[in-house]
């Protein structure tokens, strides 16, 4: 909402002439000011001229008018004329425009200079409002109303330049701020001057008949509908240089009388007008939903399906206006009418959520509608009719009929009752006695005190009739707060009891977060948006559980409108991207939900909101949702350890992506068990299943070529993904005991046939080897002669202790033999 | 007892034992091979030490004089001794460490470095801030019922936000009930709905909404939001956490301002603009979130009392949050997951 300070000084007694002074006090009310559009800098002769001649210059890319314009008598008494080239078109010989000549300045800076230009000279620049830093139309050039000037005036005091103006965002629940009416008074409260309400200045007359015949049908959509009725009135009439340059100044654009008067007055008071052209409408006026299947041709000359729940005006001929949006085209007062034209002013009263569904379904957002979706004044309409039929009146020459139609009825709005001294207790301030009651009277609000049950003071408000929004208590304590300023409420901590820190999940997540960091990896962010393309890429069946995912419906990329079952996708494809960006070697890791939907779809429920829903909807909205694991997700490429002048490095390869794997497990308090495993995308010779237990938590290993193919990743890039909350949190861990014996060491190697696991000779060797044996280790793989085709040879390391004595080597070696009779009868090993 | 023994102890034998003992120590070179002719000189078959041994076959006087030479030889030879190893040392220190002195600078950086994404670090920092202070960290799942994401938070039925202009709606039509969180306020809700009250909660978290990438605007971004619910909680109370958490992030200079605004599940509500010493261009005040007093019909969708029960609610955008502190020229680079990007900001 855009407004220049010298509208806001009709309605308020004394405004700062300081722009930024006004900004500071709506800033202060809670009106977020965007833009500040200060004095525009013009300096320079800036001159009104009259149209005398135009040439058209045809052969040039667009058409060009080579002008002569007149800028009234010289010294000598004879009419200075100067030859200026336009490119506009809005404009006839005889028109008086604005011209900045050589030498002047406009804002930008853009300065002026006789200059040739499409093979003439040109003497100056015929300026638009939006040259001129008057407002945002650059549509044409700015033609000013016969009688408003001379030709040779000096233009500037004529424009009116030095008006600054305010532009202000206003949030959905001020919809009286969409008015100077409403930002005016805000300004008054803030500070603290008089207010003129701009509504009780217009003399709205008693009608005893009505101006034309209307019925509401649906008085939900349409509580109140007002029709006034102006005849005669100059269809070639201009619209006053005052009302225009507010137009202007509002950011929008001068278009003919009767419009100008309908957005003068909406800009003004809030109401939404319509002016229909009465000689074109068709018997009664009905307001109805739209029929299925209705059409209607609107002003922008779209031709419109209609949607049964769209509100709609009607005549006798069908749908002639979609109500509180747009006109239609059928009833339109024509633009360049000749003669006279009769008009019908509607002013109704529409549904905000009505209004708000039909502008969103017809992607029509317009001012009537930006207005009528968040709240107007239910007692403006006779008010507003009165004020564009006077305006017609005075301006078009035409004759405000006899008779007024006024169906429905405002809505009353009830009181609200809030204990007085309940902004103090809000605020956390003791405010001065009388403040809530004078706040609220200045917002608009009948204001009683009554005196509670408990003997504490009530205050009963009823809120005026442009702010429905105040329905609570709360409500009541904003206006009392923000109109005292939020600076007064002072800063106080509030005593928390003592919390718990963060849980074991929380202090996990980080603790895996910082290992893998530290490890190596870096941390990326990737989206959780996917196609069912990556799938394929990477190799999943058809039946692959995690093709089963939730679909987007309105996702941003037509590409991607699933949300990943697994961190693999985007953590593959920031490797490539960063591959491509010239890194070779690349380990990232990634921490976070993925969405896994159930099996079986329950729908969610859609609790009241008045009170708690009950334990049993809880539980179906929980249901309802998908389950939404966090998960760890690590991918590698290229060397491990980097290549240097120490030596060429070593390629990351499956063995470091287990690694990755057991590191996490290990830092939320397992030892993952790994054991053989074939899954896509991995490898299926190169993939290992991670599991606490038997339960498999995650997978590991280097990838498939064929994936690494599809998506174009680096030679063996290897990858790793667990599920962090399939690891149970291990609490309260029981301490080892420590033997302070010294251990005695055996080596054993062991032949086995080479596809048995190492993993199980070793725990073979673990239950064999009994109480005494404290770690088993792996330090050699051998193939070759030695073992035979199809064997190899595992060389372990067995430590032997006792917890309490120094262990004998008889005993050790008893162990030890024992060890290798399990590992012999389970996994058929060898002694070599 | 040999006549060869007794001869060890006469002087030119001791002379002779002496002058050959110093002689090879001054050969030689290094303290290697000082070592290596120490036990001809000094060691058990040394001739001082053998002449030493036949001393108990001499008599009384005879004895006594032999001994005295015997001794004075030995110190001697070890004096000697002692006297090349030193000069050895010295040239050892001057010299050999100097030979083995190698370049320090050659980088030998062969572990790879990770790195933590600022998102992550700035979230446990907010976590730990309000964790000092006794508050809980609360999490939520990211798709969320619309009904926690919008209907508890007073959102209405037709509220703009609710529109997929804005909102990820999920499933195959907005009767899902599905969407992406748009923010991290139905965690609020949920805290609201599980826990025993009071309440005092931060919640991050990753959130949604349709905005295409762009250098201001990215459709997953990150927030926190902070929840206090007690007995006679007032607006001074969310103005004091506040401007404890904004000296927590922006030094002990930092400070909040106010100013008022509309937010659904908030009445009063407030945007939040925070005083930065290190501002572009000086200190200054810059938008940092949005806050006000939990809207009763919120407390009461969670089923407490507003009579009995108030509270204040807040929350900022860690994105935004770090594009001012950390002076982040591009969104992008927050999503696209550019190494060097986290690297910058370390563990």
């Amino acid at each position: 909402m855009r407004v220049p300070l010298s509208w806001l000084a009709d309605h308020v007694a004394s405004v700062p002439s300081d722009v930024d002074a006004v900004a500071d006090a709506f800033v202060r009310v809670g009106l977020e000011v965007e833009e500040i559009h200060g004095t525009p800098d013009v300096t320079g002769p800036l001159t009104v001229g009259r149209v005398a001649e135009i040439e058209e210059l045809t052969g040039f890319k667009k058409p060009i008018r080579y002008c002569q314009v007149e800028f009234g008598p010289g010294p000598d008494g004879t009419p200075v004329r100067r030859g200026i080239v336009c490119g506009a078109r809005n404009f006839a010989v005889g028109d008086l425009i604005v011209a900045a000549l050589p030498g002047a300045v406009l804002p930008g800076p853009f300065p002026i200079a006789a200059r040739k230009t499409y093979d003439h000279v040109s003497d100056g620049m015929i300026a638009s409002a939006k040259e001129l830093g008057l407002g945002a139309d650059h549509s044409g050039i700015l033609v000013l109303p016969p009688g408003s000037a001379e030709p040779g005036d000096d233009a500037l005091p004529v424009l009116g330049l030095d008006d600054p103006v305010i532009e202000l965002a206003i949030t959905p629940d001020r919809g009286y701020c969409f008015a100077v009416r409403g930002i005016a008074r805000e300004l008054a409260a803030s500070l603290d001057e008089d207010y003129t309400d701009p509504a009780l200045r217009a003399e709205v007359p008693e009608e005893k008949t009505d101006s034309w015949p209307v019925r509401i049908d649906d008085p939900v959509g349409c509580p109140r509908y007002v029709a006034r009725r102006v005849s005669g009135v100059d269809a070639s009439a201009p619209t006053p240089w005052w009302m225009q340059r507010r137009l202007l100044a509002a950011g929008m654009r001068p278009i003919s009388l009767t419009v100008d008067v309908t957005n003068f007055v909406m800009l003004d008071l809030g109401q939404p007008l319509h002016a229909f052209d009465a000689t074109r409408l068709r018997g009664e006026i009905v307001v109805r939903r739209a029929a299925k299947g209705e059409k209607l041709r609107t002003l922008d000359d779209v031709e419109r399906t209609l949607d049964p729940d769209d509100l709609v005006i009607t005549d006798d001929s069908g749908p002639i206006a979609l109500a509180g949006v747009m006109g239609g085209a059928s009833t339109e007062i024509p633009e360049s009418a000749e003669g006279t034209v009769d008009v019908v002013i509607e002013a109704a009263h529409f549904q905000p959520t009505s209004i708000a569904r039909s502008a969103r379904r017809h992607k029509l957002p317009s001012e009537a509608s930006k207005r009528f979706e968040r709240a107007v004044d239910p007692q403006l309409p006779p008010i507003a009719a009165e004020r564009a039929a006077r305006l017609l009146a005075e301006y078009g020459g035409g004759t405000v009929e006899p008779g007024r139609t006024d169906v429905g009825a405002a809505p009353v709005l009830p009181p609200v009752r809030m204990a007085l001294d309940l902004p103090d207790r809000t605020a956390g301030v003791t405010y001065d006695r009388g403040v809530t009651v004078q706040r609220l009277t200045q917002v608009g609000c009948t204001v009683e005190l009554e005196t509670g049950a408990d003997g504490r003071g009530v205050v009963v408000a009823t809120p005026p009739s442009w702010r429905p929004d105040l329905d609570s208590p709360a409500d009541l304590v904003e206006e009392v707060l923000r109109l005292e300023g939020y600076e007064t409420i002072p800063s106080t901590l509030p005593a928390a009891p003592a919390g718990r820190g963060l849980t074991p999940a929380q202090v996990r997540t980080r603790a895996v977060s910082r290992t893998l960091a530290e490890a190596g990896f870096v941390e990326v962010e990737p989206f959780p948006f996917v196609g069912d393309a990556v799938w394929d890429a990477l190799g999943l069946d058809a039946g692959d559980v995690r093709r089963r995912t939730v679909k987007v419906l309105n996702p941003l990329d037509a590409d991607r409108p699933r949300l990943t079952t697994t961190l693999l996708p985007g953590l593959l494809e920031t490797l490539v991207r960063n591959k491509a960006r010239g890194f070779d070697d690349l380990a990232l890791f990634q921490i976070g939900q993925v969405v896994l939907p159930h099996a079986q779809q329950v729908p969610m429920p859609d609790p009241g909101v008045t009170e708690r829903p009950s334990d049993a909807e809880i539980a179906m909205i929980e249901a309802a949702l998908p389950a939404q694991p966090r998960h760890a997700g690590a991918v590698l490429a290229g060397n491990r350890e980097p290549l240097g002048w120490w030596g060429r490095g070593r390629q990351a390869g499956w063995a470091d992506a287990i690694e990755a794997g057991r590191l996490v497990g290990a830092v939320a308090g397992v030892e993952l068990r790994v054991t053989k495993a074939a899954l896509a995308p991995w490898h299926p010779g190169r993939c290992a299943a991670l599991r606490v237990g038997e339960w498999v938590v995650g997978h590991a290993g280097e990838l498939h070529p064929k994936v690494v193919e599809a998506l174009g990743l680096p030679p063996r890039t290897c990858a790793m993904e667990l599920d962090l909350d399939a690891i149970p949190l291990q609490d309260r861990r029981p301490a080892p005991r420590v033997s302070p014996y010294p251990p005695v060491t055996v080596d054993v190697a062991l032949v086995t046939a080479d596809d048995v696991p190492a993993a199980e000779v070793a725990s073979a060797l673990t239950v064999g080897g009994g109480d005494l044996l404290e770690d088993v280790r792996l330090f050699d793989v051998y193939t070759g002669d030695q073992v035979g085709e199809g064997n190899r040879s595992l060389a372990f390391s067995l430590r032997f202790r006792a917890a309490d004595r120094t262990l004998t080597n008889e005993e050790a070696n008893a162990a030890r033999d024992a060890a290798i009779a399990v590992a012999a009868e389970r996994c058929g090993a060898v002694l070599r | 007892m040999t006549e060869n023994d007794s001869d060890l102890l006469d002087p030119a034998s001791l002379d002779a034992a002496v002058k050959a003992a110093v002689e090879a120590f001054a050969e030689a070179a290094d303290l290697d091979a000082l070592a290596a002719v120490k036990p001809a000189h000094l060691g058990d078959r040394a001739p001082l030490l053998l002449a030493r041994r036949s001393l108990g076959s001499l008599p009384g006087k005879e004895r006594a004089d032999a001994g005295k030479r015997v001794n004075a030889a030995r110190q001697e030879v070890q004096a000697g001794y002692d006297a090349r190893r030193e000069v050895l040392l010295a040239e050892r220190d001057a010299r050999v460490l100097v030979e083995e002195s190698v370049d320090v600078t050659l980088p030998w950086d062969r572990r790879p470095r990770g790195a933590r994404h600022p998102l992550t670090q700035v979230s446990e920092q907010i976590a730990d801030v309000f964790v000092g202070m006794g508050w809980e960290v609360a999490e939520g799942p990211e798709v969320e019922s619309s009904w926690l994401n919008f209907d508890a938070l007073n959102f209405g039925k037709d509220h703009p936000a609710r529109t997929m202009q804005d909102t990820f709606y999920l499933g195959d039509s907005q009767e899902s009930g599905l969407v992406l969180r748009t923010h991290t306020s139905p965690v609020q809700v949920r805290a609201l709905l599980e826990r025993e009250l009071p309440v005092y909660v931060v919640c991050p978290g990753r959130t949604f909404r349709t905005d295409e990438l762009d250098a201001t605007h990215t459709p997953v971004f990150h927030q926190v939001e902070g929840l206090a619910v007690d007995k006679g909680i007032t607006m001074a109370h969310l103005k004091g956490t506040l401007d404890a958490f904004a000296r927590a992030m922006f030094g002990s200079e930092s400070r909040t301002r106010l100013r008022p605004s509309y937010f659904p599940f908030t009445e009063p509500s407030a945007e939040v603009d925070v005083w930065f010493p290190e501002k572009k261009g000086g200190a200054g005040w810059v938008e940092w979130g949005g806050c006000g007093m939990v809207n009763p019909n919120v407390l009461r969708a969670c089923g407490i009392d507003p009579d009995v029960y108030s509270g204040f609610a807040f929350g900022m955008g860690l994105e935004r949050t770090l594009q001012f502190r950390n002076g982040l020229p591009d969104m992008r680079d927050m999503v696209e997951g550019d190494v060097r990007f986290s690297c910058a900001f370390g563990v």
